[in-house]
């Protein structure tokens, strides 16, 4: 009776379908019921800061994990291809009569805003049509910024993607800094307005817009892992040699990766441009890769699903749960030491530790499914039985061996001490000597 | 003549600096040498280092502070390896080197929150700050002292690898990891000694770095470290003379670009430079060949 029931079963495909859409349908409502009746002002706001960011770090941190965890391609030139995607965006969608309070100092070259022309092709402001103009004209911009992301990365991947492992990594790290030197240049301000602040473009006040987009984008990166090119990227991932042995054209697919990640993640810039409402290449550094690579590792180097979980914990310690380490309280005692700044490193430190213990991540190379989910709960039952039945007698055990575990460690405590210490030190005085008679025992039998 | 008094401050300044990256520069290369690893966390220990001299400072004085932050920086550079690095030893490279991300995202954030985010102002050393005369350019001290120390460390640095058992480990451990362990040499000491070497030598390149850019950020240690490791790329990564003459290449090459008024690109170049390095001769200008085998 339990091994049967413990046996992973699968359902079939039409179901999963409808779970997944009755999933995606339950989620996409209750963020718009909680939107329309959580107030701007109560703390539990900070939910849609957290779904917004959320989500678009969603979607770039999945595009990282296509090149660094399916690809094999370890590169570290993220923030710089969202910055492009964000520019892309801004640039083209700030609208005509906002241009001169934008470029203060400079003459702007970009003459017309997508959205506005559309809106006013399609009927003018506030009428329906107007509206969806607007609509469109956003989403057409993000493509765009999407293709010239795309198409910029095309060109840095010609030289870098030749490139092995660790320069790989540090020639995309230097191109992004390039990208974000010259998008600062007061000889391109007339297009980029320099080192100063682009603003006034459309954004979105809804957390659904990000969650859609990025969802569409993600269930698309999908389906190219599941496809044959995604297994190619495995085979490169996995032995590059044996993969070009097999016949996979090894510099196409590492370019097409490169060029497909980088096209979300233009994507995701200019989404992320949307949600801060500003944009400026200043916070575009190196140190944001960083932050993307570790959601990365911490979701699970090579799955989806972990960079998505990852993303959205990653984005609620760091904008919400860990807040509280930030307000000089602790369990109701004033405490200094926890003073604006602490939460990073608490935070950092947490990074760390998975890091270091839990190198897997959350998910490992896991993906969600739904039998996999209800194999867990079909087989809940019994494992919590199980572990139930089984527990008395480990506490028993436990108990009784504590005593003895305790005395042998603080007798073994000593000599580990020194131990350890002798192994810093280096070489004590007897080991030296026994090198010496080593060599000189050597010496003799030559 | 004239030409030589416009440009003489940027090239003085530029060889102050690149003496200043080579002193980074070579704990990076030594570190890659040994453990195949890019020590992201080697620029922060830099900043670190600067800031330590600052809150030393307001307590103690300086002939003691400067001793101090060089004791304290070797054994945070210890302590790093012990705790981010050696349980990995045995994992994927790309691990190690996340680990090593991890560990300058964590000192960066400890420095942002020790300093709230306030650039620090470095202890004001009176003999390095001292102003000069060279050939009719007013300069500070410790631009004649860093190429000077530069050389005479390097040197020492050099004896050292050639001359000693210890080198002679380390140079055999960067040969093989493998087969140096089969031969009897302990790994960890090597290493150990490696990061001792690579601090150190950070600790004094941030007294002269800051003496000369007095600002420190929670950010400083980045780019400097960011171009400390082109340096080593340059000059071929693992080779310590190579690190040197990559480090001066890159500070002349940037306060010459800085000179012609193209200060937005001093950055930029480096990494341009890096790009051309690694496409046409990866191994850089004394690095040695590495043939992959099946």
């Amino acid at each position: 009776m339990t091994e049967e029931r413990l046996t992973a079963r699968c359902l079939s495909k039409k179901t999963k379908y409808i779970l997944s859409a009755a999933a995606i349908i339950a989620v996409l409502a209750l963020v718009w019921v909680l939107e329309q009746n959580i107030p701007p002002t109560s703390s539990w706001s900070m939910l849609f800061t957290v779904i917004k960011k959320g989500a678009i770090y969603s979607l770039v941190v999945v595009s990282m994990n296509l090149l660094n965890g399916f690809t094999g391609l370890f590169s570290l030139g993220q923030a710089g291809f969202m910055l492009i995607g964000a520019y892309a965006y801004a640039i083209f969608a700030i609208p005509v009569e906002a241009k001169d309070s934008v470029y203060q100092y400079y003459e702007p070259l970009i003459g017309f805003s997508v959205p506005e022309m559309l809106t006013n092709a399609m009927g003018g402001a506030g009428t329906v049509g107007g509206t969806l103009g607007e609509y469109l004209g956003v989403i057409i911009l993000m493509l765009f910024a999407g293709l010239v992301t795309a198409g910029i990365a095309f060109l840095i991947g010609l030289p870098v993607l030749r490139l092995k492992s660790d320069y790989l990594a540090i020639a995309s790290l230097g191109f992004a800094e390039i990208i974000r030197t010259i998008f600062q240049w007061d000889g391109l301000g007339s297009v980029t307005n320099g080192s100063n602040l682009l603003r006034k473009f459309p954004t979105f006040s809804s957390s659904l817009f990000p969650l859609i987009v990025s969802g569409l984008c993600i269930a698309i990166i999908v389906l190219l892992i599941n496809s044959s090119y995604g297994r190619a990227f495995k085979a490169i991932r996995d032995d590059e040699i044996a993969a070009e042995a097999m016949g996979v054209n090894l510099f196409k697919h590492k370019q097409l990766s490169f060029v497909i990640s980088s096209f979300f993640t233009g994507i995701g810039g200019a989404m992320l441009a949307m949600f801060q409402a500003t944009v400026n290449a200043t916070p575009f550094t190196s140190n944001m890769t960083y932050e993307l690579l570790l959601i990365v590792v911490i979701g699970g180097i090579g799955s989806v699903t972990g960079s998505v979980i990852g993303s959205f914990l990653f984005i609620a310690c760091s904008e919400w749960w860990l807040r509280f380490l930030d307000e000089g309280q602790f369990l109701g005692m004033d405490a200094d030491f926890m003073r604006p700044g602490f939460r990073k490193v608490v935070f950092a430190l947490i990074i760390i530790c998975i890091v270091l213990f839990y190198s897997r991540g959350i998910m490992g190379t896991r993906e969600f499914s739904w039998d996999g989910v209800f194999n867990f709960f079909r087989t809940l039952p019994t494992r919590l039985v199980a572990f139930f039945k089984a527990l008395p007698g480990r506490l028993v055990a436990f108990f009784k061996a504590l005593p003895g575990r305790i005395v042998k460690f603080f007798k073994t405590l000593p000599s580990r001490i020194s131990g350890k210490v002798k192994k810093l030190t280096g070489k004590t005085k007897n080991s030296k000597n026994n090198h010496i008679n080593n060599t000189d025992k050597r010496e003799e039998a030559q | 003549m004239e030409l030589l008094s416009k440009w003489l401050p940027y090239i003085l300044a530029g060889i102050s600096v690149g003496g200043q990256y080579a002193l980074i520069a070579i704990g990076y290369t030594m570190v890659y040498g040994i453990l195949r690893l890019i020590n992201f966390a080697h620029g922060d220990m830099f900043m670190i280092a600067g800031l330590m001299a600052v809150y030393l400072a307001t307590a103690l004085p300086l002939y003691i502070t400067l001793p101090l932050v060089l004791v304290l920086t070797v054994m945070l550079g210890c302590t790093i390896e012990v705790v981010a690095y050696r349980p990995l030893r045995t994992a994927p490279r790309m691990s190690i080197m996340i680990s090593a991300i991890g560990v300058s995202y964590f000192l960066q954030n400890l420095a942002l929150y020790a300093t709230g985010g306030l650039a620090q102002t470095y202890p004001k050393i009176e003999w390095l700050a001292r102003t000069v005369n060279v050939f009719g350019a007013s300069t500070k001290m410790v631009t004649l002292v860093t190429p000077v120390l530069v050389i005479v460390l390097v040197v020492a640095l050099v004896m050292l690898i050639k001359y000693t058992k210890i080198g002679m480990a380390m140079r055999a451990v960067s040969r093989d990891f493998e087969t140096s362990q089969l031969m009897g040499i302990d790994i960890n000491r090597v290493i150990t000694v490696t990061f001792v070497i690579g601090s150190f030598l950070a600790a004094i390149g941030s007294i002269l770095y800051f003496t000369n850019y007095t600002g420190i950020m929670p950010t400083s240690g980045g780019m400097p470290g960011l171009k400390a490791f082109v340096a080593a790329v340059f000059g071929g990564i693992g080779s310590i003379p190579g690190a040197v003459i990559g480090a001066f290449v890159i500070g002349i090459c940037e306060n010459l670009i800085k000179g012609a008024n193209l200060t937005t690109f001093s950055d930029a170049f480096t990494f341009v430079l890096l790009i051309i390095i690694l496409m046409v001769k990866p191994t850089g200008l004394f690095g040695e060949k590495n043939i992959d085998k099946v």
